[in-house]
């Protein structure tokens, strides 16, 4: 039963062969039996099953909706009213939120059942776990692998199927890489699809809310209910919401896909771009036709993205002050001090780094040098992209430059560590869609993903190419050796 | 370009993070590195780009001047480290 998908599940509990609350002690009791991977920070036992007790309830009366009852996990970053919230900082790491994101209330309302709250980089600022204050999450490929970050706990939960799905956030990459390196299906919407009160702050401009599942379908399932305006938040688009697996059943004959030429150079490894063409020869099949493009200023969204994202974040994080919520130092004698030693003990150290670069390109004199000049850029790789589409209609190449690293082995390192968002950084900074799928594996048994790139709001187009490749591929159906 | 250990203090100061001698200077270190990475935007000329702030195009919604929040100061303060009569304690500030 844990090897379904929500869909199935979603069916299975429609037709009563199993109950919600059956379901949620199941996949309860792979979360304990499986706690080495460190993918939860908080498992929320009894709510979960009084949720499970009340959805079947409803399912009994045939008043269940297409979700109800299913299990699912958050990311520690969406605030859950009356949970622990931690966003995998001890600056967080004993704070009871006191409301709910929308995300949660929209899925809540679905009727999903939730079991816990996953790992992650610490406020969302890393590409391996390894940030967490509670210790990183572990590949369920190797344990000894990093699972990509920052929505790692999210990915090694689905990829061990500790539950069906679970939500995950992107400012760079930190939903796209994730999946890849753990083998499941990952969605970043376009900037503005999904809500973002409730959700912890990392850069306001480039964060986006995301479904994290095993297929295609069930990114569809779970974002059409996740999606929608909220005046809560005030860069939420006013977009019409459609049945984002509306299309998912129509063939893809003559679908020009974009292969940025900036994609496929130096940097990339052999097998992963091995997987990747291969993925394409799959498309040819299915009757896509593939169409050389260029993103010539993608080289540079990263020195760009590590200006505008600390920038933001710097403003953002300045909140944690000690006073209103939040860790407090110990030890201080006036209020200065206690700001400085509060936050100086309470953040991590890629934390502290990233203020740190924020605050210097903030700072009189370097605002025209670094954050105008970023902001220029920005505007490029947005055109580029404009550029792009008049000559395809979904843009492909890898996720990651590699599969998963080992855990050590970048965390000495942070300008190796960016790098690892060299290929999902710059959709982020135009604001697109996109998706990171399983599109084989590499050297020893590690995960690939492909990424796919849509139009502004087209996820509706981005999820029916990526179903119709997992309806003649299986390698989204492949579970770890040591989860089965 | 890189940054020395005294221009780290003072950003730190400005960003409200305490650091010793020694985190100030693993933080030069990288820090510099990482303007170093920064510094690749120079390879592009951008005279005359109009900066974007924002991937949509999007005006800031007005609505009616009208109460929607209710008094939750009880709850929400259960999260603060230090509070006295619905207030927020902070070390005194003036003498």
């Amino acid at each position: 039963m844990y090897r379904k998908t929500v869909a199935e599940l979603a069916s299975a509990l429609a037709t009563k062969a199993v109950s919600s609350t059956e379901l949620t002690q199941l996949y309860l009791d792979r979360i304990d039996s499986h706690q080495g991977l460190n993918a939860f920070i908080t498992v929320d036992r009894d709510n979960a099953l009084a949720s499970a007790k009340a959805a079947d309830a409803r399912l009994a009366k045939g008043k269940g909706d297409v979700l109800t009852g299913v299990p699912m996990a958050h990311k520690d970053i969406f605030c859950t009213d009356g949970v622990l919230t931690t966003c995998g900082s001890r600056m967080l790491s004993e704070f009871v939120a006191p409301y709910s994101a929308t995300v949660v209330e929209k899925l809540n309302d679905a009727g999903m059942i939730m079991l816990g709250k996953t790992n992650m980089d610490e406020f969302a600022m890393g590409s391996s776990n390894e940030t967490s204050f509670f210790g990183a999450a572990k590949n369920p490929w190797d344990t000894s692998l990093v699972p990509g970050g920052s929505s790692g706990g999210s990915a090694a939960a689905v990829a061990a199927r500790l539950a069906p799905m679970a939500t995950g956030t992107d400012t760079g990459g930190s939903i796209r890489q994730p999946a890849a390196l753990c083998g499941i299906t990952g969605l970043k919407p376009s900037y503005g699809r999904v809500s973002r009160f409730g959700m912890i702050a990392f850069a306001s401009s480039l964060d986006q809310a995301g479904p994290m599942t095993q297929t295609a379908e069930d990114a569809a399932l779970v974002l059409n209910a996740m999606a929608g305006f909220d005046t809560r938040d005030s860069t939420s688009a006013e977009e019409a919401v459609p049945d984002f697996g509306g299309r998912l059943e129509h063939d893809i004959k003559g679908l020009r896909i974009g292969l940025p030429t900036e994609f496929f150079g130096e940097g990339l490894s052999t097998d992963v771009e091995k997987a990747v063409q291969a993925a394409l020869e799959e498309y040819k099949k299915l009757g896509a036709e593939l169409v050389e493009i260029s993103l010539p200023n993608s080289s540079l969204a990263i020195p760009c993205y590590y200006v505008l994202a600390p920038a933001e974040a710097s403003s953002n994080l300045s909140r944690y002050d000690g006073v209103r919520y939040g860790y407090r130092a110990g030890e201080y004698t006036d209020l200065v001090e206690m700001y400085e030693r509060t936050r100086a003990e309470g953040f991590g150290a890629e934390v502290k780094r990233r203020i740190m670069i924020g605050t210097y390109a903030l700072s009189a004199g370097y605002y025209d040098a670094y954050y105008l000049k970023a902001q220029q850029l920005r505007r490029l790789i947005a055109e580029d992209f404009k550029s792009a589409f008049e000559k395809c209609d979904v843009i492909m190449g890898p996720t990651a430059p590699s599969t998963a690293f080992a855990l050590g082995d970048k965390s000495e390192d942070p300008v190796a560590m960016y790098l690892n968002d060299i290929y999902t950084i710059s959709v982020n900074l135009a604001g697109l869609p996109g998706m990171s799928i399983p599109a084989g594996f590499g050297d020893g048994g590690r995960p690939i993903g492909l990424q796919l790139i849509g139009q502004y709001f087209d996820e509706a187009r981005l999820l029916q190419v990526a179903h119709r490749y997992q309806q003649v591929t299986d390698w989204h159906r492949q579970l770890p050796g040591e989860v089965a | 370009m890189s940054i020395s250990v005294d221009e780290v203090k003072k950003i730190a100061h400005l960003a409200r993070l305490r650091l010793d001698e020694q985190e100030a200077q693993g933080y030069a270190d990288s820090l510099s590195r990482i303007l170093g990475l920064i510094e690749q935007m120079n390879a592009v000329d951008t005279t005359g780009v109009s900066p974007m702030a924002h991937p949509l195009d999007m005006h800031l919604r007005l609505r009616e001047d009208a109460p929607t929040e209710t008094d939750q100061r009880q709850k929400f303060q259960k999260a603060a480290p230090a509070t006295e009569a619905g207030l927020y304690l902070v070390p005194r500030v003036i003498e």
